[in-house]
């Protein structure tokens, strides 16, 4: 039936309470060893689709298909073979040791009365072993860290021998190792076992690096949907997400937040990444401030341009406009403090040398540590 | 190292089982001698006193004791698992309540009519009770996931019941009183061999479908969500754990009025010895240690100051309410940790 266009498809989809829509019009692909994300702001809908998706809530309207079957028609038990899921709910059951929660995705495998046969140990200990939580196994559920409970969730889910993984914002509330983590093993899940996944993230960088195809949910339909490198702009992001204090910056995943209001009373000469920690102090502090000269395909261009008022601009590889260095000559004049972050001013930076030197002659203050420039703006 | 425990366990329950039942044989205002027991039991010879004293009286209420026990502690583990809280029961939610109204109702409306009220008549009123509070208590827990509002609310649908009770025997003739006072008190004393083979034909057939429940329970454990991914009905199964915890409530305050704490705290005591929650184990593990207890505590009811006799309710509240109160500090304090 629709078993080329991915292995699991939702066509013309409605999802929602009570048979009324909240979101329509989703049409989902995802193939086996692929990575299908869904991002969008709190409360946009994410987990409403995922709930419909492993049927935990009827669809109000559309049809879906796994493995060219009907979703909707399909026996629990098919569907539990082919399918497992990771929720955001968290129960942690009192006396239940890790080994025994994993095994509990035995469930479609298993007779009458759940007897664990060797086969099913050896896929209790194999998915264990996938997260890395074999020496777990006997600990009890409840005495786990948010990371490791998440880790033996995720077993859990593997132990199931899905075809497909759906996944509820697994990421959340996890430090940045354990994500990392999690998301390893489902990038090797995908590749390895050609598991499709399909999960939500609230981080958009990861969203971004661990995705094969991203659906961005807002409103009444799908807002967005393809590869990572089509729907990662910053505007788009900003659009979804409704940014209005502080960016988001797509090219490298960073996120600032939102610049002083104001004319800009300090200059910072950076470049080469150094004169990042002096934006976020100014940030911090709440003075406005200008950056330059700075080329555009310096690595802090990103910060500054999210952080300053105004940028003194150099084209890529190529000697500042003179246009350009002398209005930030200029500027000195109204500034009351500069911040020479110590890159070294030589070949094309000497520019930035002469701004310096120029500085000390009008007597602006110069400070050239974050701490300096906190002493002299008296904080 | 887990297996041996668990046999050690149920080695254990087996053995204070059968010695409650000697001592339970053994202890009265009558005394017999241990071989006169046995012979008694086994031959059904001996004194005349003796082998109806053991035949009519002490054999069927021990029985009932162990019996109606086991389904106690049942109903309890059941709604603990359902409503996922450790100090759901059949008495704080409110259902031993309902039973007890809906009995009293039944009584006075029909007392014109019958003089004494007929075995089925109660067990169908007594069970109607629990439906309609269980039916309540559902319709709440639908609307509020915070499980302490749920027995905050259980508590009032209990004290709701209780005075529509009072107010109803307001109105009622004298020997209803008596009799509908008797029963609420909660006791084994008045069983007798048909109503221990009425009452069987409940419970053991809800405690066997129950064990065969156990797989779907255990799936049930890491909430409804993940049962309904594996591939459990939860919709049925949800049905089923209802109607076999108030099936089970029902048939125990039908029989012996209503008894307190024991389908809170027996659960747990077995699940501390057994340190496990797996169903398998759970089931008959709480039915024998209900069983145990609830035969220990008639024995103390009608022992402690012979010849009063103590309802067996005052004994398990006396035993079962701070063991309640430890749980939930202990629980309070694994949050905080």
């Amino acid at each position: 039936m629709k078993a080329d266009s991915g292995y699991f498809v939702s066509e013309d989809l409605a999802v929602g309470y009570r048979s009324l829509p909240l979101i329509r019009e989703i049409s989902l692909q995802v193939k086996r060893g692929e990575i299908l994300t869904l991002i969008g702001p709190n409360g946009s809908g994410k987990s409403t689709i995922l709930k419909t998706i492993t049927r935990q809530l009827a669809a109000v309207s559309g049809a879906a298909y796994l493995g060219g079957e009907d979703l909707w028609r399909m026996p629990p038990k098919t569907l539990a073979q082919r399918q497992s899921v990771v929720l955001t709910e968290r129960v942690r059951p009192e006396l239940m040791t890790c080994w025994e929660l994993v095994a509990t995705a035995r469930y479609p495998y298993t007779g009458r009365f759940g007897r664990l046969e060797v086969r099913d140990q050896a896929a209790v200990e194999a998915a264990l072993r996938r997260v890395q939580g074999l020496e777990l196994a006997e600990r009890l559920v409840a005495e786990l860290s948010d990371g490791q409970f998440q880790r033996v969730m995720l077993a859990r889910a593997i132990c199931q021998e899905p075809e497909m993984i759906v996944l509820d914002e697994p990421t959340s509330f996890l430090d940045i190792r354990h994500k990392l983590e999690i998301l390893g093993i489902l990038q090797k899940m995908a590749r390895e076992e050609g598991v499709a996944v399909v999960m939500s993230l609230h981080e958009v960088d990861l969203a971004a690096k661990v995705s094969d195809r991203v659906v961005c949910v807002k409103g009444e339909t799908i807002a967005a949907c393809g590869p990572p490198e089509k729907i990662f702009s910053n505007q788009v992001i900003a659009k979804l997400y409704g940014i209005e204090a502080g960016q988001y910056d797509c090219r490298l995943g960073t996120v600032e937040l939102a610049k002083p209001a104001g004319a800009p009373m300090a200059l910072v000469v950076g470049g080469n990444g150094t004169g990042i920690p002096f934006y976020r102090a100014l940030q911090r502090l709440g003075l406005p401030f200008a950056a330059g000269i700075l080329w555009k395909n310096d690595i802090e261009a990103p910060v500054a341009e999210a952080l300053a008022a105004q940028v003194f601009w150099a084209e890529a590889f190529l000697p500042p406009e003179l246009e350009v260095h002398m209005s930030a000559l200029n500027f000195l004049e109204k500034c009351a403090l500069v911040a020479d972050s110590g890159c070294p001013k030589v070949g094309l930076n000497e520019a930035n040398a002469q701004l310096l030197w120029q500085a000390r002659e009008k007597g602006v203050a110069v400070a050239r540590s974050v701490e300096e420039l906190a002493g002299l703006l008296g904080r | 190292m887990k297996k041996v425990r668990y046999a050690a366990v149920f080695a254990g329950l087996i053995l204070l089982f059968l010695a409650a039942m000697v001592l339970n044989i053994n202890t009265g205002s009558v005394d017999i001698s241990l071989p006169e027991i046995l012979r008694i039991l086994f031959w059904r010879e001996g004194d005349e006193t003796a082998v109806s004293i053991i035949w009519k009286i002490r054999l069927p209420r021990l029985l009932t004791a162990a019996l109606l026990g086991g389904a106690l502690a049942l109903s309890g583990f059941l709604l603990q698992t359902f409503f996922r809280n450790p100090i759901a029961g059949p008495f704080v939610l409110g259902i031993s309540s309902g039973a007890k109204m809906f009995l009293a109702l039944v009584t006075i409306a029909l007392s014109p009519l019958l003089p004494r009220m007929p075995m089925p008549v109660t067990v169908l009123a007594a069970f109607l009770g629990s439906m309609v509070s269980m039916a309540f208590v559902l319709l709440v827990s639908g609307k509020i996931k915070n499980m302490s509002t749920l027995l905050v609310v259980g508590m009032m649908i209990s004290y709701i019941c209780s005075a529509v009770t009072d107010f109803l025997i307001n109105f009622a003739k004298e020997a209803d009183i008596v009799n509908l006072t008797y029963w609420s008190m909660g006791s084994f004393s008045a069983a007798s061999w048909s109503d221990l083979r009425a009452a069987s034909m409940v419970v053991l057939p809800a405690s066997v479908l129950t064990f065969l429940l156990s797989k779907p329970i255990s799936a049930y454990a890491l909430g409804e969500g993940y049962a309904r991914s594996v591939g459990v009905n939860v919709k049925a199964f949800r049905v089923l754990l209802i109607l076999f915890s108030s099936l089970l409530s029902a048939c125990v305050t039908a029989f012996a009025g209503p008894i307190s704490f024991v389908g809170i705290a027996v659960p747990h005591i077995t699940r501390l010895l057994l340190k496990t929650d797996k169903p398998a184990l759970m089931i008959p593990a709480s039915f024998l240690c209900s069983g145990v207890f609830c035969m220990f505590c008639d024995l103390a009811a009608r022992t402690m100051f012979a010849p009063t006799e103590l309802s067996v309710s005052t004994v398990t509240s006396a035993v079962g309410a701070p063991i309640v109160i430890w749980l939930m500090l202990k629980r309070r304090k694994g949050h905080e940790g």
